[in-house]
């Protein structure tokens, strides 16, 4: 087993002891001394995802390729790097749905939600679905939108075209279906495409670190000391990714 | 069922900074102690070794160290009158969660406040008149810098800081800050080294007639062993810092500093997984029994104890002051009250420019790697002529370059997607640099914390309500200091000037930068303005006490973690030194 294949299976046995460790019924976790354990935690494991795989939450096709093509316009194939969707950012998305980020597991969603009171309290919209379900919706209403405006699938929209819907969603300006906040739903998608363009390959996009090399980023190198005092060169350094090229 | 656990002398709620301080000085001077914790135990080699440390998307984007708005989350409105709405998502506030607080994913900057921060009041009067206060609800913190110098000293040695001292004894030194008050010993490790831009900047603020120095770091310039036995190792200027655990035993925080000797006392205890309700009291109401606590399966139980620290994160120790009856809430309409009273935040403003060309390398950094001038900080400046008091430290900084955090630091008008953006961004991640202004704020009447009367946390208690907005005294503040700035960033010659000013704005905590929250709990010589005595003693149920920057009854131009340290090992001392000798008030009021 190589060390990217270890990396790889790291992940799964995480899954495996993550079960054990929550199956008793505990008292309080009561800690006396330093714990023996020095393997790292299960929820801390990495868990690398597997470019070109099986979707898990964005298993519809029409609503791949909505997003495919939206992706490839916010970030494009040209002389700077690969397109999003050539870079994993798909893969990268639909393991960050359907994990806790997806779920909207670290976020508060008890109501009530005023939005008008709300909305202008915190200078911008407030949601109780979970980032799975904004998706969900903001995917159909983007597939709605182009066969009421042009009357063809969004996924086949001419690339002006689909630059001037996204125009227009980020100046708030376009209005999409059944209540979907356009605006909000574009600043998502833009945030998240570039978080796979950007984020290590280790969650599934910036393929052979293409993200990082367009921003000249060298990664997780951890140690710079050999190098603050070259200040203002170019130093030239490859980047390294917490996942093995080989 | 209800678990009933053995009496302890000393329970602490929250075991990050303050705990691990107070729990470390309890422990020593032999009292049995347990800590309960409502995250997990948390350790460098299980949770952030380097293999896992280096993760922006995890650790910045996603917040993995930080207590999640499904666990407790705070609700917020500008004014009286207004309903106030949840924080739902991530946003300014970074309340500590799991062993180690924010103790473990801060940053690291390591202040000791100005004198003049903890007598504001006093000596504004004595310097421009009584005038000069109107409309602010500024009072003096009932202890004095010389007072807090010893237990400052004391927590920059735990923590191995790293600066250069610019008052030692009252000697002015050039490669220090000039304008701190008077250290008994230089720090105990050496200054960071300068990045490109720490350099421009120095150079630049130092030809201008200012005093520059390098910010005092809990980023380890060397390695160091502290008082307690343990070791620490050198910064590899990483850049994954601020938010992001560190893996090379470099950053000052409970796991690197005090932990691994606390954790072999015999007389000390950790609950984790364990969320405190709130403290009971005797039937009498003059002191607590103890505090009731849930565990993660939902099995409430009782922790007895004699004395009750509260440590956790600043509004959450106001919380749980009003959710266990500790001292008297207070009342914006009336002024009367003090749980909940002098509700501060951290003013701030940036000055962004670029340079073409040139190459600031920004991924080289630490959470604390700065040049900073204090030449507008404080009273540290004649403010006769001027409509405010207070002011910023301005600073050169190099924090950090990670590309999700930067993938906006274009130049203004760019556009942020597209080719347009993919050819800008190489260009101005490189040479873009920022002058940031952290300033102080001062109490006003209407800015302060309550129960929130709607939403409730996932135990079915109140959550804490945040009322406040940006007061006359420090819009004005940060006007000036934001001028100052931006006169240093032309003469550094940086084009493309952008200025973000947050005060120019109501307050809302999804626009601001900042996750100094203080004061609600605050410490003072006057049980009327204050829900603590000067030791931080509830000045109503004498065996609690409340420790961590709720203490603080207006905030410094600084970050506030050595403030919060001093505080604990004070409150600390005077725990095992007087009052479990003699429980009673420790000072009349």
């Amino acid at each position: 087993m190589n060390r990217r294949e270890a990396l790889f299976s790291l992940g799964a046995a995480a899954t495996a002891s993550a079960t054990l460790v929550t199956a008793g019924k505990a008292q309080a976790e009561v800690i006396k001394g330093i714990p023996a354990a020095t393997g790292i935690s299960p929820d801390h494991l990495p868990s690398p995802v597997r470019r070109g795989g099986g979707f898990q939450v964005l298993t519809r096709d029409t609503d791949r390729q909505t997003l495919a093509a939206v992706f490839d316009r916010l970030i494009p194939s040209d002389a700077n790097g690969p397109s999003a969707t050539e870079a994993g950012c798909i893969d990268f998305l639909d393991a960050q749905l359907a994990g806790p980020f997806g779920s909207g597991a670290a976020l508060y969603l008890e109501g009530p939600l005023n939005q008008e009171n709300d909305e202008a309290m915190m200078g911008q919209p407030q949601f109780l679905a979970t980032p799975r379900e904004r998706y969900e919706s903001g995917l159909a209403a983007l597939e709605a939108y182009a066969q009421s405006t042009d009357g063809v699938a969004f996924a086949i929209l001419s690339p002006n075209r689909i630059d001037e819907i996204l125009t227009g969603l980020e100046a708030g300006e376009i209005e999409l279906p059944d209540g979907v906040n356009g605006q909000a739903f574009f600043e998502l998608m833009l945030q998240n495409a570039r978080e796979g363009y950007l984020a290590d390959p280790l969650y599934g996009g910036n393929k052979d670190m293409a993200g990082w090399k367009m921003m000249g980023f060298p990664g997780a190198r951890y140690d710079f000391r050999p190098y603050i005092e070259r200040r203002g060169e170019d130093l030239g350094l490859t980047p390294v990714s917490l996942i093995p090229n080989d | 069922m209800t678990i009933e656990r053995p009496r302890a002398d000393v329970v602490i709620v929250g075991l990050g900074w303050a705990g691990s301080v107070m729990a470390e000085e309890l422990t020593r001077a032999g009292l049995e102690v347990v800590a309960i914790e409502r995250g997990k135990w948390r350790d460098t080699s299980t949770d952030f070794p380097p293999a896992i440390a280096a993760d922006e998307l995890r650790w910045h984007t996603r917040r993995g160290m930080l207590q999640p708005m499904s666990v407790e989350t705070t609700t917020f409105r500008n004014r009286v009158g207004q309903t106030a709405a949840p924080v739902r998502s991530w946003s300014a506030f970074q309340y500590g969660w799991e062993v180690g607080g924010a103790g473990t994913h801060w940053a690291g900057m390591s202040w000791r406040f100005l004198p003049w921060d903890f007598q504001a009041a006093t000596m504004t009067r004595e310097r421009y008149g009584a005038a000069k206060l109107e409309g602010l609800q500024v009072q003096d913190w009932g202890v004095t810098y010389e007072e807090m110098e010893p237990y400052y000293d004391r927590f920059e040695r735990i923590a191995g800081t790293s600066g250069a001292a610019g008052n030692l004894n009252g000697e002015s030194r050039a490669a220090g800050n000039i304008f701190e008050g008077p250290r008994k010993r230089d720090y105990p490790t050496p200054p960071l080294k300068d990045t490109h831009w720490m350099a421009t900047y120095r150079q630049t603020v130092s030809d201008m007639g200012y005093h520059p120095f390098t910010v005092p770091a809990g980023n380890l310039s060397q390695a160091y062993v502290n008082p307690l036995g343990v070791a620490m190792g050198p910064c590899t200027y990483c850049g994954f810092c601020d938010f992001h655990g560190c893996g090379n035993f470099s950053k000052s925080s409970p796991q690197a500093c005090i932990l691994p000797v606390l954790m072999r006392r015999p007389n000390f205890t950790v609950l984790t997984e364990t969320e405190v309700l709130h403290a009971v009291k005797h039937d009498d109401g003059k002191t607590a029994k103890g505090v009731k606590f849930v565990t993660k399966d939902g099995e409430e139980g009782f922790q007895p104890a004699d004395v009750v620290c509260i440590t956790a994160y600043q509004m959450d120790n106001v919380r749980q002051m009003l959710l266990g009856g500790i001292g008297t809430p207070y009342d914006p309409r009336t002024g009367e009250g003090t749980v909940g009273r002098n509700y501060s935040y951290q003013t701030c403003s940036s000055v962004t420019g670029f340079f073409p060309g040139q190459k600031m390398n920004p991924f080289i950094g630490a959470g604390a790697l700065a040049v900073q001038i204090d030449d507008f900080n404080g009273d540290n400046f004649d403010h006769s002529d001027l409509d405010f008091i207070g002011g910023a430290g301005i600073m050169g900084f190099s924090t950090n370059g990670r590309p999700i955090q930067n993938m906006n630091g274009l130049r203004k008008g760019t556009k942020r997607w597209g080719s347009e953006w993919k050819s800008a961004i190489g260009r101005d991640y490189q040479e873009a640099a920022t002058i940031f202004c952290q300033g102080t704020s001062m109490p006003v009447r209407d800015a302060y914390i309550d129960l929130d009367p709607t939403y409730k946390d996932r135990h079915g208690q109140p959550l804490m309500r945040l009322t406040f907005d940006w007061n006359r005294n420090d819009i004005a503040m940060t006007k000036f200091t934001t001028d100052r700035a931006l006169e240093i960033m032309r003469e550094a010659g940086g084009e493309d000037i952008m200025i973000d000013n947050q005060s120019e704005k109501s307050w809302n905590p999804y626009m601001q930068h900042s996750s100094h929250t203080i004061g609600g709990a605050v410490m003072g010589a006057d049980p009327t303005t204050s829900a603590l005595n000067p030791f931080l003693q509830s000045w109503e149920v004498h065996n609690v006490f409340v420790v961590g920057a709720s203490a603080f009854p207006n905030n410094g131009g600084y970050n506030p973690t050595l403030t919060v340290g001093a505080l604990a090992v004070r409150a600390a001392q005077a725990i095992h030194q007087t009052y479990v000798n003699n429980p009673g008030a420790l000072v009349e009021g």
